[in-house]
């Protein structure tokens, strides 16, 4: 049997916030433990929650960002169980009526893009962290997360492949980075997925039952475990077996799911409004402001990119993929270089050495001015192509935040390409008296046969001929 | 003992006729005296109250004094105070001190009142007598036989008894009017949203709301001027502009239409409490009111509600206490374990068996249910459908009259004991001072005499949002030309 499936996702990101959801605590990650906490977060008798509203800023942003609808009336309410590291016994978070409802994000696989739609996105506060070692058999509980702000962000079941379901976690990462709603930051949980799979036959309208895989927080392990999961159900369905609605997690180092509770034993979480806070109320005053500080979206920037700068549109889309990566490119041709060859620099040298160094275009030892320095030396003919190679390696090297590093290497080390007819001529001449051969093919139409000339003149120059100019007087001669 | 006022105090201070260590070794004395007859108070700490009254003498001393600067004053265990044990009445606080103040103890630092101590209370503030504290029951200083009234059972019973002048107290439905009534003092618990409910341990979060016990409504005034005003650290609190309390006590009355609710004079409310309360709104008619009778047709409804409602709020406030961070945490609880419970659940489930008494399990249990998958509907949405129909009931009834009269409860204060096997019995003894916290409207005590067995007898006042300046003139104009506010018990 042909079996499909389907996923849903919902992700945990934290928002960033110099103070907690509930509490003027500071969220700052890496504290010592318990030194950010205030009475609320400790849940000492008598402390009440105050929302914090640049959460709400946040959340705002997220649903004008996606289309969604920003509910003008939302409601927080209480989600009740016992956990050492949840200090009140429940957790505030949004039930009935969250902030942000509907929307989509358009995911791109294989070259086809494909829209998944949303259907919520809520606020919540983060809980602690327990700290299982050095205490002697007890645990430690660490409540410095606690209250955090979170905006939980739930899609429909539309993902059909693990594939799907990383292009969608990348898609949404991409743009809660990018509109700087969440740093982003996936080792210290600030992206946590949690990935509901299902199976079933090819053409069956109804899902399958699902499973939870709880708090995925890489893409790699989001592909390994829905792969894992997936060929679970299908081999116990084709053993005879019944999916059990559960909840799941992913041990990374045997790849394999392991169920942690039943819907059996499923708390009852007893939701209802919290009466210290009363309904967020979202005026549309407060929208318009969040709207008109909200930066422009990958989309728009894609489609400008397009227009102002007439490059391809997979550049574009290449280029928008981070919002640090577009300002370097806009940077970049902001200095005085050509469109295209930024666009051919960034995504072919730059990204290759930056991905080789693991490194991202912030921490990139060549500024997008010193780039631009480097291309408009490209454009005027004073150095080729690879020489410019060359010469953007020893930038990187030494580290390049000045317009003028590229000139003085071009000058320190003789690079300068060699435009003198008489010298380039001498060169030719040689080149041509070894390759009769290759006049002979050039002759005969084969236009090609003198590119390979072309090389030798320049390997004969040491690499600082013109190309062009060499194969002008290579064709002269020859014609 | 004659009955001293705040305003009396306020007077000898500021003549230099007392210091606030005077005042403050008075009191103290008199606590020592009688406090192991009535067991008002859970915490004494005379070292911090000398301490606080040099304080407030200093500042006298030197010229920054204000109005009540070295008035004492008494909290009832519910206020988070720096420094000082907050019990809540509670075996599971019996270990916590309070590393901050409540914004209600705040501003009474702030105006220089010195804290003789801490006051007895229903655990949690669940109860209508005063029994259910951890620290045993308050006698009722008018009957020893007689329960003082709860949850503010202490704050009574302190005021009557001449152990402090005032007392806060916090009243979720009918906290600080009933102890206030059984008690013969006034009490008013204002507006939901007036006093900061910040550091105020929650018992039913959308019910609960601070107010001061005194003897007089000028009294009240004085520390309603303290106690309220805006709290942006209380999400509740209401963006309501100061005000001045006692700016309408010397108001005349004429002209006042006093709604009497049909349901609050119908059966179970008790021959020698109606009588009473027949005289008191006689009194007010010679002051030049007029009266209307109003219904309050879903008065019956208030107590399903109520008790649906607090309960539902208070299983997920008390979830707190689960002995992880402070509060009581069981010694033992292998014998759980045993039983097939996790380590961390044996724990959470012996601790909290420990340290909460009866009603509160009673109430958490109540609440739990009521919330729980498939009977929320039923219950916690169907109350809170009836809580709006009781507020608009109110709103009704205001379109007739400015403030409404009744009883505090049906009867004067029962004897210890009498209503422990029964809760629900108890619980109906909360009709009339529930469906004002229902809607959020301010309530009084005004005590208007005694019962047929000598216990006191209050009347209930009930103004519209934000008419507690009315309602203390109706009082205060009462108590012009009455007396019951000046009788004390015989101790």
């Amino acid at each position: 049997m042909k079996w499909e499936v389907v996923i849903g996702l919902e992700v945990h990101t934290q928002l960033t916030t110099q103070s907690k959801i509930f509490s003027p605590a500071s969220t700052a990650f890496g504290a010592a433990p318990n030194t950010q906490t205030a009475v609320v977060d400790i849940a000492l008798p008598g402390a009440l929650p105050v929302m914090n509203r640049a959460a709400v800023d946040k959340a705002i942003q997220f649903g004008l960002a996606i289309g969604a609808k920003v509910n003008r009336r939302s409601v927080f309410a209480r989600k009740n169980y016992f956990y050492p590291d949840l200090p009140k016994g429940y957790q505030i978070s949004q039930f009935e009526l969250p902030v942000v409802e509907g929307g989509a994000i358009t995911i791109n696989v294989d070259g086809v893009d494909k829209v998944i739609n949303l259907t919520r996105a809520h606020l919540e506060e983060d809980a602690g962290k327990s700290v299982h070692e050095d205490f002697h058999g007890h645990s430690g509980i660490d409540l410095n997360r606690a209250g955090t702000p979170l905006l939980e962000i739930v899609s429909e079941p539309e993902m059909r492949s693990a594939a799907e379901a990383v292009a969608y976690a990348k898609a949404l990462y991409s743009l809660v980075t990018w509109i700087g709603i969440c740093d982003g930051n996936m080792q210290e949980g600030s992206f946590r997925c949690d990935v509901n799979v299902s199976v079933r036959p090819f053409g069956q309208a109804e899902f399958g039952t699902r499973r939870e895989i709880k708090n995925l927080n890489s893409f790699k392990f989001i592909e390994q475990a829905v792969h894992a999961e997936v060929r679970y159900q299908i081999e116990l369905i084709e053993d005879g077996g019944k999916v059990q609605q559960a909840t799941v997690l992913f041990n990374p180092d045997t790849g394999e799911t392991r169920s942690m509770r039943s819907k059996e034993d499923a708390h009852d979480y007893r939701y209802f409004p919290d009466p210290d806070l009363p309904p967020l109320v979202i005026g549309e005053d407060w929208i318009e402001r969040v709207r008109s500080e909200l930066p422009e979206l990958p989309a728009a920037m894609q489609a400008r990119f397009v227009s102002q700068y007439g490059i391809p549109a997979y550049d574009a889309s290449t280029l928008t993929s981070s919002k640090a990566l577009a300002g370097f490119f806009e940077a970049t041709v902001a200095a005085g270089a050509d469109a295209k060859l930024a666009s051919n620099w960034i995504m072919g040298d730059v990204s290759a050495t930056l991905n080789r160094e693991e490194k991202g275009i912030e921490a990139s030892p060549v500024s997008a001015v010193a780039l631009a320095s480097l291309i408009k030396r490209v454009m005027d003919n004073t150095i080729n192509n690879k020489t410019a190679k060359d010469v953007l390696k020893k930038m990187w090297e030494s580290g390049a935040t000045d317009p003028s590093v590229a000139d003085a290497i071009i000058e320190r080390d003789g690079l300068k390409q060699e435009s003198d007819t008489g010298a380039i001529e001498a060169i030719v001449d040689a080149v041509l008296a070894a390759n009769p051969k290759a006049i002979e093919e050039y002759r005969s139409g084969k236009e090609k046969a003198l590119n390979a000339l072309v090389g030798q003149v320049m390997k004969g120059s040491g690499g600082k001929a013109n190309p062009a100019m060499a194969l002008e007087l290579l064709k002269k001669k020859v014609g | 003992m004659t009955v001293r006022t705040l305003k009396a105090l306020s007077g000898l201070l500021a003549t230099g006729k007392t210091s606030a260590v005077e005042l403050a070794q008075d009191y103290l004395t008199r606590i020592d005296q009688l406090n192991p007859v009535l067991n008002a108070f859970i915490t004494v700490d005379a070292d911090k109250t000398l301490a606080e009254a040099r304080a407030a003498d200093a500042t006298r001393a030197a010229g920054n004094a204000g109005l009540l600067t070295g008035v004492p004053i008494a909290h009832k265990d519910i206020f988070c105070a720096e420094g000082w044990k907050t019990s809540c009445g509670s075996k599971m606080l019996d270990n916590f001190v309070s590393p901050y103040d409540a914004t209600v103890i705040e501003k009474t630092r702030a105006a220089g009142l010195v804290t003789l101590g801490r006051l007895n209370m229903d655990e949690f503030a669940m109860g209508s007598s005063n029994e259910n504290s951890f620290y045993g029951a308050v006698k009722n200083p008018w009957d020893l036989l007689a329960v003082p009234g709860g949850s503010s059972g202490g704050s009574a019973a302190a005021v009557a008894a001449g152990l402090a002048p005032v007392a806060t107290g916090t009243d979720t439905g009918g906290s600080i009017r009933q102890p206030a009534a059984f008690c013969g003092i006034t009490g008013i618990k204002p507006t939901y949203g007036i006093v900061s409910r910040y550091g105020m341990v929650a018992f039913a979060s959308s019910l609960d709301q601070g107010g001061p016990l005194a003897h007089t409504a000028e009294d009240c005034a004085l520390m309603l001027n303290v106690m309220a005003g805006f709290d942006e650290r209380d999400s509740t609190s209401l963006e309501h502009a100061k005000e001045d309390y006692t700016r309408d006590l010397n108001q005349p009355l004429a002209g006042l239409r006093v709604g009497l609710p049909r349901e609050y004079f119908a059966e179970g409310l008790a021959a020698d409490v109606a009588g009473a309360i027949e005289t008191a709104i006689a009194e007010l008619k010679k002051l030049g009111a007029t009266v209307v009778e109003i219904s309050l047709p879903n008065t019956r409804l208030a107590i399903p509600s109520y008790y649906v409602i607090a309960p539902a709020e208070a299983s997920s406030n008390l979830s707190r206490f689960d002995g992880v961070r402070y509060g009581h945490r069981a010694a033992k609880f292998d014998h759980l374990v045993e039983q097939g419970a996790s380590p961390l659940d044996a724990m959470y489930m012996q601790s909290r068996a420990e340290g909460f008494g009866d009603e509160v399990k009673r109430r958490i249990l109540t609440g739990a249910y009521v919330l729980s998958h498939g009977y929320y509907d039923a219950y916690y949405l169907q109350a809170q459908k009836i809580r709006r129909i009781i507020a608009n009931d109110f709103q009704a009834a205001f379109a007739q009259c400015d403030v409404i009269a009744g009883p505090v409860a049906p009867n004067t204060a029962w004897n210890l004991g009498e209503k422990n096997a029964d809760p629900v019995a108890m619980y109906l003894e909360d009709i009339y001072t529930l469906g004002v916290n229902l809607a959020g409207l301010p309530g009084m005590s005004v005590p208007v005499g005694f019962g047929s067995n000598g216990r006191p007898v209050g009347m209930q006042l009930i103004g519209n949002y934000f008419a507690e300046a009315r309602m203390l003139n109706v009082a205060h104009q009462y108590q012009q030309v009455t007396d019951w506010h000046t009788r004390a018990p015989t101790l």
